[in-house]
Parts: structure tokens; sequence; C-alpha cells
């Protein structure tokens, strides 16, 4: 580390920036398996992560079929508002928590966008940037989502603060098992921690 | 309380807007520079944000360099796009930093001003035969197919042989390596220049060696690109399943590093797949791993033209940073016969007169996006005023989103002296209107925002006549001449 004398005055350590491919190791790698039991069935899902492509295939298909939001699925929707939407809280970088509604078959990334919350989505939800990267706060709802399919995962490997319940905001479709799920913007895990797990020290 | 907040900013922005803008420049549409202008436009109320190109298209890298078949990618210029429409924030493509106006003007001219030129040269190999015809740097290459119109005139000569060499394992030679080998019906329908649909269409080269100095463990790319190089049509891949063994210095890197894990996954899957040979003229793709170049050497027939490529077996040494492994040369030699050689082993930023530079790492000595006097220790001052983001900051590695949390770095660090007071002026400057002056009288025509969508339009528009999603403009005076009308 240097250090280098500023026009005020002040002592400034010159670090070089380092979240890039060749030094972001640190973090984009998995968390040391921790040993306490409630792990368990979250490793047992992160092990899965390297699905067959056929079974990718399957569980994408049957992840997304019942929720496409056609627009008769939206009249539907409409007349029973009520019933078909569950709640979802977003803790912003600061840690600040916003609770919305969210009708079932939208994904996190529109539901976020639709409330001003600020959650990045450079490729419009079409698997091409892991900008829209969350942390699924509580383990139990985590396990509940369908594993990632292999192209999920590539984009999460690039991930910046990947955590072993990072999703992808445009991925993560509301069903009504999800009510009540809280998700994570990356830099808040800085900040606090997260139910269930400690952040990596970097 | 959302309306309270939100009367609150507006008054803020109306009474420092009519007292005192904040006048910033950002120079470079690319990733860094949109994403930079973004931030400052949502933290600051009062600042108006000019962004300046040397193009007369925005985008950087996203238009000159994600490949073409990769359309996805490209979709996060609709957001760029949106940030170019605010009314705070204006467009000067065709004006370059260096020719049309000197860093020191701009420094006078505004308040704030960010640096996001990228990378626009290569890192040179510096063996013997460099020079010879036939060897492209992957830069000029990507920018050839891309349509840039500094390459458009390149002609790579594609139909002189069937091998060729692409030097580097990162994810931009795996973009070569694909869009050499993909059947060209399938580029056909993406957005690469027709220039370099003709010359694919016409090429020879049946088979591709993808040279890595270091193992299959280090490779450079990511999953994403290395599944799809994988699973072009009808294409032999060779990977030497020796070469696959791991030591325990690899095992270390496996476990620390989840993007190694799935790329040895997807290597180990790939090499006892598919059949032990090539069927008769089957398109080949080949992994060399451990081989680092040595020289390139000369064709006998054709004088000044490249017939191969020298490369150095190598070992991998545990280096002095823990967890990197290095390559070391063995002393054994083996020439591998080609007509073309793209080196992709990395870009380059260039200073432009006044910056400082590190030559050696290829960057702007910074802290935290302030740029600073001299790289060399203790003395280093903050420039005032001068800030830099993207691949001129931090090298020329990361994708697209890394550039969002760089710029996040850098607006901070200006927010930071902006409150200090620690280095930022607070005389009125001139800003944009002392921009479009200064290049009024130099004749320079700068293309605002609103031209480049007519580019934008004539390119989607002659695009839908074949159906491509665009056909890219990619003669200078084309560009300036649809961005005129
Ligand atoms: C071939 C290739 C393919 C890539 N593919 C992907 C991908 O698929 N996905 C992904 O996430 N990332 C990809 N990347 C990485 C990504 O493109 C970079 O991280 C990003 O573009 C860097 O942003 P930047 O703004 O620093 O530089 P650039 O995007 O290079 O932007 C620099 C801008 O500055 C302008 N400029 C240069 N000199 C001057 C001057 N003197 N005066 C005024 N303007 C100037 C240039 O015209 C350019 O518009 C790719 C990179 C390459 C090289
Ligand atoms: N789809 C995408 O997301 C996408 C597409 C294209 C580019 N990009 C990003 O853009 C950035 C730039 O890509 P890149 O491919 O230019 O760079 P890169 O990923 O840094 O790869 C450079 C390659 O060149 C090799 N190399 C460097 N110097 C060498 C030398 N002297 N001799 C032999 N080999 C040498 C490196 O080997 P060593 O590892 O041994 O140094 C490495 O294989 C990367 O961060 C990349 O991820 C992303
Ligand atoms: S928005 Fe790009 S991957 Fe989700």
């Amino acid at each position: 580390m240097k250090s280098a004398t500023g026009v005020a005055g002040y002592r400034l350590k010159v670090t070089s920036f380092t979240i890039f491919d060749s030094v972001c190791s640190q973090y984009l790698t998995f968390f040391s398996p921790l040993a306490s039991t409630p792990r368990r069935t979250c490793l047992h899902a992160v092990q899965n992560r390297f699905l067959l492509p056929q079974v990718a295939l399957h569980l994408f298909l049957q992840r997304h079929e019942p929720f496409s939001t056609t627009a008769a699925d939206k009249a539907q929707l409409e007349g029973n508002e009520e019933t078909k939407k569950i709640s979802v809280t977003f803790v912003d970088k600061d840690g600040d928590e916003k609770h919305i509604n969210v009708p079932i078959g939208m994904s996190m990334l529109e539901a976020a966008h639709e409330n001003d919350i600020e959650l990045e989505g450079a490729c419009e939800g079409s698997l091409a940037c892991s900008t829209c990267h969350v942390i699924v706060m509580d383990i139990e709802y985590y396990n509940k989502l369908e594993d990632p399919t292999d192209e999920e995962n590539d984009m999460l490997d690039l991930a910046f603060g990947l955590t072993e319940t990072s999703r992808l905001g445009c991925q993560v479709i509301a069903s009504p098992e999800l009510d009540g799920i809280r998700l994570a913007l990356p830099a808040a895990t800085r900040n606090f921690a997260v139910d269930g797990y400690k952040p990596k020290p970097h | 309380m959302a309306i309270y907040k939100a009367t609150k900013l507006l008054s803020r922005s109306f009474s420092s807007l009519s007292s005192r803008p904040l006048r910033v420049c950002v120079v470079g549409s690319g990733p860094a520079g949109f994403y930079t202008a973004e931030k400052m436009l949502k933290a600051h109320e009062e600042a108006e944000v000019d962004i300046v190109d040397r193009l007369p298209t925005p985008f950087g890298l996203v238009r000159s360099g994600v490949a073409p078949d990769h359309p996805e990618t490209k979709i996060v210029t609709n957001q760029f796009t949106r940030v170019a429409q605010n009314e705070r924030c204006s467009f000067f493509g065709n004006v370059s930093l260096g020719s049309s106006l000197s860093l020191s003007e701009l420094r006078d001219m505004y308040h704030v001003v960010v640096l996001a030129y990228g990378a626009e040269s290569d890192r040179v190999l510096g063996i013997s035969g460099e020079e010879l015809a036939g060897i492209h740097s992957a830069r000029e290459f990507v920018w050839w197919y891309n349509g840039h119109p500094d390459c458009s005139n390149m002609a790579p000569d594609l139909k002189s042989a069937d091998t060729a060499v692409i030097l580097g394992q990162g994810n931009v030679a795996l973009d070569i390596a694909r869009v050499l080998l993909r059947p060209t019906a399938e580029l056909a329908k993406t957005d690469i220049a027709s220039h370099a649909l003709s010359g694919l269409e016409e090429s020879s080269i049946r088979k591709v060696y993808l040279v890595g100095r270091r193992g299959p463990v280090q490779a450079a790319c990511t999953a994403k690109e290395l599944r799809e190089v994988l699973g072009i049509k009808d294409l032999y891949v060779h990977i030497d399943k020796d070469d696959l063994r791991t030591t325990p210095a690899d095992e270390e890197e496996l476990k620390n590093n989840r993007i190694r894990r799935r790329i040895h996954e997807l290597l180990s899957k790939a090499a006892i797949s598919g059949t032990s040979h090539p069927s008769p003229g089957q398109r080949e793709l080949h992994f060399v791993f451990f081989r680092k170049p040595d020289k390139f050497i000369g064709s006998d027939e054709r004088s000044g033209h490249v017939a191969g490529v020298r490369l150095e077996k190598t070992i991998l040494k545990e280096s002095v940073h823990p967890g990197k492994q290095t390559a070391e040369g063995t002393g054994q030699y083996e020439d591998f016969e080609c007509g073309l050689v793209l080196k992709s082993i990395g870009y380059k930023s260039v200073p432009v007169e006044g910056l400082p530079f590190d030559l050696q790492k290829g960057v702007v000595p910074n802290y935290r996006g302030r740029v600073l006097s001299c790289a060399s220790e203790d003395l280093a001052q903050v420039e005032e005023g001068l800030y830099v983001c993207g691949w001129l900051k931090r090298g020329p590695t990361g994708i697209i989103a890394t550039n969002l949390y760089c710029a996040e770095e850098t607006v901070a660090s200006i927010s930071e002296d902006l409150e200090t007071g620690a280095s930022t002026s607070t005389l009125a400057k001139p800003g944009r209107e002392g921009l479009k002056q200064l290049l009024d009288s130099r004749n320079v025509r700068a293309v605002p925002f609103s031209a480049w969508e007519k580019i934008d339009t004539e390119e989607k528009q002659r695009g839908s006549l074949r159906s491509k999603p665009r056909e890219k403009l990619t003669r200078w005076e084309e560009l300036l001449e649809v961005a005129a009308k």
C-alpha cells in the first residue's frame, strides 16, 4: 500500500481497485461450507447447481409455465387481486426496507422497477448481465426456489458480491410459496449480517 | 415520507440549478462513461453532464466490442439512451480528446472532468516476427467485424490458409474463435458488419488453435462464452486429456474460485465427449495449453507473411502472489503452421497530453477514481477536478457491469470532494457553451445524440432489408453524412 498527500493535505491510502475478474475471485467464491446443521439443506441446493442441461431445461419449464403472464392471466389477476399477490421485502444498500406486493408471475426485477427500487437490470431480464443480483435473506425461502439453471449460474459467476443464497432478480418469479420473501441488494451485505449466515469478510 | 423527500430534492435542485450549475464533462461514451453520467445526474441535481466521444456513435465497446451474436448483452444501450436523453445531459460525438481539444482546455471549461476513454491500443508480445503480415491484434479484428470506422478497410486475409492461431484464452479470444468457426448463415442474422460477413463467407479457415500459456485451471474465459464455443454446430473440439490433470496448487486455485471450477468442469466434459477424429471438412477447434509464443515464422513463398508460430512448452510455478501460478518456459519448442494469427493477449490504454499515466500498468494512477499527479510513491498529489473510470482506470478487464461499480466509486469520490471542497473550484465555468464555442472555432462538427439517432434509424432500416437487427454504417464519411441529414 502506498500513501499520498492530497491537495488538501490529507493522507490518502493508495490501493488499486479490485473488483475485476482476475482479482475478484475473492468476491465470486462460494463461502466455505459451514458446519451448523441448519445449513444442510442449503448446501444440498448449492451442490445441485451444476445441472445437466436437460434437467435444467425441465426445471426451467416447470418454473415458468404455470406463472407466465398471458393476457388471460392478467385479467384473472386483476379480478382477484388480494389473493394473487405476495408480499416481498427489499432491503437496500443502506439497510432500509421496502415492503411491496407483487402479483404472482411477475419477476422480482419487474416488481422492483414498478416500485422504484434501485435494482439494476442492464439486459432487461434476458439473462445476459448479472446486474439484477439479489440475495435471498432467509435460507428457507432460498430453498423454496428451483435451482438456478446453468445459464443463470453462468451469470451468477460474474455477480458482484456473490453469496450462497444469491439469485438473479429477473429469474425469481413471484409464486404463492414465496410470500414473505426478503431480498437484499448486494452492497447491503457489507453493513449487516443477513439471517442465517455471516457475510464473508473480504 | 416519499413525497416529502421528493419536494425537498426538487426545491434544492431548482435553487442550485439556477444559481450555480456544476459543469461536468465525461470523455468516452462506453459503459464507464454512461454509468458515470447516470450516477452524477442522480447524485447532483445541479449537475449538467456533457459526454464527449471521438466517434459519431455512442456506447464504446458495447457497439464495437461485444460480439454480434450477443444481442442481449447490447440491451444495456436502452438504459444508456435514457441517460443521454436526460435534459441535463448532452452527447458530443465526433469530438476527440487530444486532437479536437486538449485536456487542459477541457479542465478549464468544466468543474469536473471524468476520463473514461477506455483502452484503444494493444499489449505486444515483443517477440521476433511480430510485424509480419497476417498477424493482427484482437482489437483490430473485433473492430473489423463490428464495423468500427477505423478498421472497416482492414480486410484480413482469410482465404490463403486453412489454419488460424489465436493467442490468449480470454473471452475476447473465444469471441474471435466463435466468429471464425460459427456457420456464416447464423452470423448473417446478426448485426455483424457486411464487409466482415462477406469475408467470413469466403473464408478458408477450417482449423483454429486457441493457445494459452497456462493450463485449463487458469483459462481466462468465463463459462457462458466457453459453453457457447463448445456448442457450435458441427464443430470438432480437441482438448488433450493429459492437460486436465491437476496439481495440488491447481486444486487450491479451483477450491477458491467458482468460475475456474466451472470452466474446468466444462473443459473436462468436452475432452471426453465427441469423436476422437474430425470428419473430413469438419471445422476444428483445438485448445492448446501450456504453450507460450516464442517467435513468428515468416513464409518462404509469400515474403513478409506469417507461416507459423513457434511455441515454447511451459510449466507452472508458484508466483510471488500467493495462489497465482505463472508460466515458465521449458526450452522445448513446437511449431504450428498457420496463415493467420490473432493476438488476444489484452488491450492497453493510451495517455493524452497532460495526463499522468503509469506506462507500465497502462492505467491512470488514481485513488478511488481521483487522478494522482504521478504514479510514484509518496509525492502524488490529487489532480483537482480530474477523475477516471472504466478500463482507463483499472486496466482492460471486467465485464460491462464491472464499470457500474467502478463508476459508483468514482462518483462517490467526486461527491466527497465536492462536499469537503477538497478539489473542486467554486468559480463559475463556461461548460457546455464554452465547449460549443471552442468546437465551432475549430470547425469540429460535433454529432449530437439526435444525430446518432438518425444513424441508428438508418442502420435499422438497412438491416431490416437483410433480416438483420441493423446494418452498421462503417465508414467515417457515411456516418457523418447521415448524421448531418
Ligand atoms: C471484444 C470485447 C468483447 C466484449 N464483450 C463483452 C460482453 O459480451 N459482455 C460484457 O459484459 N463485457 C464485454 N466486454 C467488456 C466491456 O466491453 C468493457 O468492460 C467495457 O466496454 C469497458 O468500458 P469503458 O467505458 O471503460 O471503455 P469503452 O467501452 O472502450 O469506451 C471508451 C469510449 O471512449 C471513446 N474514446 C476513445 N478515445 C477517445 C478520445 N481520445 N476522445 C474521446 N473519446 C474517446 C471510444 O470511442 C469509446 O466510445 C468486451 C470487451 C471486448 C474488448
Ligand atoms: N462475454 C463476455 O462477458 C466478455 C466477452 C469479451 C470480453 N469480456 C471481458 O473483457 C475483458 C478483456 O478480455 P480479454 O480476453 O482481452 O482479456 P483477458 O481475459 O485478460 O485474457 C487475456 C489472455 O491473454 C493471455 N496473455 C496475456 N499476456 C500474454 C502473453 N504475454 N503471452 C501469452 N499470453 C498472454 C492471458 O493469459 P494469462 O492468464 O496467462 O495471463 C489470457 O489468456 C475480460 O475481463 C473479459 O472477461 C467479456
Ligand atoms: S437483468 Fe440481466 S440477468 Fe437479470
